[in-house]
């Protein structure tokens, strides 16, 4: 056996464990800060405008359609979420916070009820300058919101550039949502 | 045997004829035999690894409904999966579809096959000659030694 092939032999092994370890060391590191999500799905809505929808207002709040998010003023925050959904409840105080510090914020209420959402509203708070009420469900199937919290950001010309699933916390609107935020400003 | 012969060929149609409920939708049994084929194919969102047939989650029975509605209106199996790809992208397909992101993903068996094919390369050994056949001399003395 040439000495080339002997080292050969005994290096590609070697090397086959240390680009695996480089890679796993990375993926998990990245998971730590935060920076990547093994579960989170690409939306395929990200780079096209919100298909059609005209949903009724809930609780006494004005509802929208699509073309109401054709262009505001400036990039603003589309969330959905229930009153039965836990991780919307986690979220709700990073919500309001936002709500306070200037981010326009409307809701699309899932799978509720008036009354129920009302009492919710009541309780948390309420961060919406918006809220329409999809009591069926199939609006949000055509956004392919898979599960509610689901946050996404609409940029001044109606186009969706981000879609978080999730309860928003504040290392994700550290390190992704304010920066997008002003980039679309 | 003639008498038996039309109600025989009737069978198939008792079964086509037989109407089927899941899910609150009214179809026949062809029909949702294909609707069951096309959401074996989609995965549950919510449960990441099942399908939608076989999830107990809500949005995969609405998902259940949706395919079986565009059934009964006469969808083509690949328009109702194009509907789903259109909305949740090409993780709700159980098995990925070639293309630029997957061609590592389809290429791994023919990679894993090349480089076993080269490791048993580089490791094959070549050959010791046998040695030379004992002279007269070395048998002689061999035989002395063994004595």
């Amino acid at each position: 056996m040439s000495p080339l092939r002997r080292r050969l032999l005994f290096g590609a092994p070697l090397a086959v464990a240390a680009a695996g370890g480089a890679g796993f060391y990375t993926i998990l590191r990245r998971m730590q800060d935060n920076k990547y999500d093994p579960h989170a799905l690409p939306s395929p809505l990200i780079g096209k405008r919100p298909p059609a929808f005209t949903l009724p207002g809930a609780a006494g709040f004005q509802g929208f359609s699509n073309t109401d998010l054709l262009a505001p003023p400036k990039p603003m925050l589309v969330n959905w979420f229930a009153s039965w959904c836990v991780p919307c409840l986690q979220e709700a105080g990073m919500l309001s916070v936002l709500a306070r510090t200037g981010t326009t914020i409307w809701g699309i209420n899932f799978e509720d009820t008036g009354p129920n959402l009302a009492t919710y509203l009541a309780q948390n708070g309420n961060p919406y300058a918006r809220i329409a009420a999809d009591a069926s469900g199939l609006t949000a199937i055509n956004w392919g919101v898979y599960g509610v919290p689901e946050t996404y950001v609409i940029d001044k010309t109606g186009i969706v550039r981000w879609r978080y699933a999730g309860a928003l916390t504040l290392d994700v609107v550290k390190s992704t949502l304010d920066p997008m935020l002003k980039h679309y400003a | 045997m003639r008498r038996w012969l039309l109600p025989l060929l009737l069978v198939p149609a008792l079964a086509w004829g037989q109407m089927v409920t899941r899910d609150g939708v009214t179809l026949t049994q062809p029909q949702e035999t294909r609707a069951e084929a096309i959401g074996g194919q989609l995965r549950c969102l919510v449960c990441q690894n099942e399908s939608i047939e076989a999830s107990g989650a809500t949005l995969a029975k609405q998902l259940r409904v949706i395919i079986r509605q565009h059934v009964v209106a006469g969808d083509s199996d690949k328009s109702i999966i194009d509907f789903m790809v259109q909305r949740y992208g090409i993780f709700v397909l159980l098995k990925p579809p070639v293309m630029p992101l997957t061609y590592l993903l389809y290429a791994m068996p023919g990679l894993a096959l090349a480089l076993g094919v080269l490791a048993f390369w580089l490791g094959r050994r070549t050959r010791v000659p046998p040695p030379a056949p004992l002279s007269a001399a070395d048998r002689d003395r061999l035989e002395e030694l063994l004595k």
